[in-house]
């Protein structure tokens, strides 16, 4: 016990160590700012973050006028113009045919942009989250096609556990009998988001905030939504333009009950996607506050302030990947589940009138 | 950057892999594996199930056993007891066919007696007659061969006769 609280103060004041003199190569340019730290990482990024390597990632840009382009971020990634291009807090815009930037009061450039469809940081994460599920579960198939009817073995032991509580505590009880027909869909969703998320705890690796980026979320939303509707029997549908069940007064003259499941249909996809974005989001705001923490008491009371603090934020920050760990799991649940009980609701077959 | 706001390429990226990841999953990995499982489900019920059946025929055999035995039991009983009374029934019988054939012997031999005994007794009755007779005979010749005697005889008993 005594040699734990040792090396977990010598590791925690490591980065009051690093916070120490992180600001005498920086402090030159400007001081210390934990809410653009914190936006840079949660936000989307056009280069990777490992360790202390920034490794750039290709940029590829579409517009009418120059057609398809594709280059290097590190020919942008300092401010300046770059073949007709100029990148500003991460977004591209086009340059002016004299060479000049217009800008607004807040100093944003303000002009026409292309269509930015390039390799980012969440676009990396998410394609190495979907490598990682094609080699396992590829790779998991074949084992159960060799091991036929044998017990479980090495990564398949791991996996069948998850799969089988996909299976049977989210398909079988929300869907009821036609479950089969969603399982590939639902065990795509539930495994994206659980590596997704642990993608985004690993420190260091980085960085990535892919299941916390909006975009992803309203994807996996919008896909669960699409299918809910193509799969809708008669009385998904009827169950929504004329509720079965209600006096008639809550329909005519005002359709009132209409507009409420239309509300209910609608805010079903962005409840899904906003639910995913900031759980994420915000366990990863969380623990960047614990860490940055350190380098604010380090440049308002000196070194002492950052080693006194250290210790306690990075002991939070430690609890709060314990419990970042724990939502990875519940979010990819929450979100698989939901989609099952509208997948459920959709072809839900009604006897009776409610 | 406004992180509420989805950012097209992304949405567009975002689509399109996953759509090819879920397609190449659906068809490499999740059709195999979920068919894998449900086969080895339906397996261990199928065994688990044969299982019971086994154990279900094994007892029905030992009741069956059980019950051939018995009656095995009861039909060696039932002959054991047959075969005791069959031994009496002979036993009696052949007692009463004894005894009424030694009864005839003895009643017939006790009658050939009687009639030996008659037919002896007769014959001695006979000769004793015909001694007598011959005795009678030849006394009767020496008596009246002596005149003198058979006077004083008739005399004697005359007087006898008087005196009485």
């Amino acid at each position: 016990m005594y040699r734990f609280i040792v090396a977990f103060i010598l590791f925690t004041t490591s980065f009051a160590a690093i916070a120490e003199h992180a600001p005498e190569h920086g402090s030159e340019e400007k001081s210390f700012n934990a809410g653009e730290l914190i936006m840079h990482h949660v936000m989307d990024n056009h280069e990777i973050h490992v360790g202390p390597i920034h490794i750039p990632l290709p940029i590829i840009l579409y517009s009418k006028e120059k057609g398809l382009d594709m280059f290097s971020s590190s020919k942008i990634s300092h401010g300046e113009p770059y073949n007709g291009y100029i990148m500003d807090h991460e977004k591209i815009y086009f340059v002016g045919d004299n060479g000049e930037v217009s800008r607004d009061e807040h100093g944003h450039i303000d002009a026409a942009k292309p269509f930015d469809i390039s390799i980012t940081k969440t676009v990396f994460g998410m394609f190495v989250t979907m490598g990682i599920m094609l080699f396992v579960f590829i790779s998991i198939a074949k084992s159960y096609k060799k091991r036929e009817g044998m017990a479980p073995k090495g990564m398949q032991s791991m996996f069948e556990p998850l799969i089988l509580f996909v299976t049977d505590e989210i398909a079988k009880p929300s869907i009821g009998k036609k479950y089969k027909k969603f399982l590939p869909y639902l065990l795509t969703i539930f495994f994206f988001i659980w590596i997704g998320n642990m993608l985004g705890l690993i420190p260091f690796l980085g960085g990535f905030n892919v299941t916390g980026n909006i975009a992803v979320a309203l994807v996996l939303a919008i896909f669960t939504f699409i299918i809910t509707s193509v799969n809708g029997n008669k009385d998904y549908w009827k169950h929504i333009y004329n509720t079965p069940g209600v006096p008639w007064w809550l329909k005519f003259p005002i359709p009132l009950m209409f507009f409420i499941e239309l509300i209910g249909f609608i805010s079903k996809p962005v409840v899904l996607t906003l639910r995913l974005f900031a759980n994420i989001t915000a366990g990863h705001i969380i623990i960047l506050s614990f860490v940055s923490l350190i380098f604010i008491f380090n440049n308002l009371y000196g070194a002492g302030g950052g080693y006194g603090v250290s210790i306690l934020s990075v002991a939070f920050s430690i609890f709060m990947f314990a419990i970042e760990l724990l939502v990875a799991f519940l979010q990819a649940y929450v979100f698989t589940l939901l989609s099952a009980l509208y997948f459920g609701s959709a072809v839900e077959e009604h006897d009776h009138a409610h | 950057m406004n992180p509420l706001l989805p950012e097209l390429g992304l949405v567009l990226w975002m689509s399109i892999a996953f759509l090819v990841v879920l397609f190449l999953l659906k068809k490499f990995a999740w059709k195999g594996i979920i068919d894998a499982l449900h086969d080895r489900e339906e397996f261990i019920e199928r065994s688990l199930k044969s299982a019971e059946d086994a154990k279900a025929q094994m007892s029905e055999l030992i009741a069956d056993n059980e019950k051939l035995l018995a009656t095995a039991r009861l039909e060696r009983e039932q002959i054991l007891k047959e075969a005791k009374e069959m031994k009496e029934k002979i036993m009696s019988d052949a007692k009463v066919s004894a005894t009424t054939e030694s009864n005839r012997l003895i009643n017939s031999a006790r009658a050939e007696i009687e009639k030996e005994k008659h037919q002896a007794l007769s014959d001695i009755k006979k000769q004793v007659g015909e001694l007598s007779l011959e005795i009678a005979e030849k006394v009767i010749k020496k008596e009246l061969s002596d005149k003198g005697a058979q006077q004083a005889l008739v005399e004697n008993h005359l007087s006898q006769s008087q005196a009485n």
